[in-house]
């Protein structure tokens, strides 16, 4: 039963993150992109990671799928101005992204992984297991996480001010 | 919920080379810079799909805490890539990347 929902949850995050880079209107791409999301979230509920899946639609699809759709509204697209390749780049761009795919699936082909499933599988993924590990062990990276943001967020304010004299 | 580790690591692996290869072919396809944004945050979650996979089966929850940074460093790019955007926007009129070759001189 599983398997089928692992399949489905595939076929749906592939089919639409071909639309994303197919599609020509920009608007169509973020609500494609929007749909890959909560394919992959429902990804990890399948893996047993539910704060992660929570945390993936808050942050992805809450958050900066908004700023995405705030951005290209800003902008005012319309099909006839979208830039499109000519043909012979398209040609190698799909032949340069198939030969990465072959790639990847060869490499992995050759080798047939096995993984001996732990027994605390199920609980790694609940919040209070996570949070344990995030402010033990990864506490240094978590505080200059902040300072990252910090920055970025000193930055895009300083970008986005309108400067006057120009 | 244990039912679901009875599916196979290598097709996880499989789907996120997948959607990694779709990532790249939409950066290089593509010319609008928004849309290529978004192919680089596809790449990024085909790698955090494989970071909760690798963790589920391992039993080792230190991949599902680097896909938090990973979402942090994520949101943080967004925000000044689109500043950024947002700027060239109101200096050029485009995101055409094909027009943005002024940084060469």
């Amino acid at each position: 039963m599983t398997v089928y929902l692992f399949y489905l949850l595939s076929f749906i995050a592939i089919i639409s993150a071909l639309m994303v880079v197919i599609s020509k209107n920009p608007v169509y791409s973020v609500l494609f992109l929007i749909m890959t999301f909560f394919a992959i979230a429902g990804h990890y509920v399948l893996l047993n990671a539910q704060f992660l899946a929570a945390v993936h639609v808050i942050v992805y699809a809450g958050a900066i799928m908004v700023l995405f759709l705030y951005v290209i509204m800003m902008m005012n697209f319309n099909k006839e101005a979208e830039p499109s390749k000519t043909v012979f780049s398209q040609i190698i761009a799909t032949i340069a992204g198939g030969i990465l795919l072959i790639t990847l699936v060869g490499a992995i082909r050759i080798y047939d992984i096995e993984f001996a499933i732990s027994t605390n599988a199920t609980s790694i993924g609940l919040i209070s297991n996570l949070g344990k590990v995030l402010f033990s062990k990864f506490l240094l990276p978590f505080e200059i996480s902040s300072l990252l943001f910090l920055a970025a967020m000193t930055g895009v304010v300083l970008l986005g001010k309108n400067n006057t004299h120009s | 919920m244990q039912t679901s580790l009875q599916i196979p690591v290598n097709l996880y692996i499989l789907l996120s080379a997948v959607l990694f290869s779709i990532g790249v072919f939409g950066v290089l396809l593509r010319r609008n810079a928004i849309i290529i944004f978004m192919c680089v945050e596809l790449m990024l979650n085909a790698v955090n799909l494989l970071l909760v996979a690798f963790s589920t089966y391992l039993g080792d929850a230190d991949g599902q805490v680097f896909v938090f940074f990973i979402m942090a460093v994520a949101a943080a790019e967004v925000a000044v890539g689109l500043a950024i955007l947002a700027m060239i926007y109101r200096n050029t009129g485009s995101v055409d990347i094909e027009v943005l070759n002024k940084l060469k001189n």
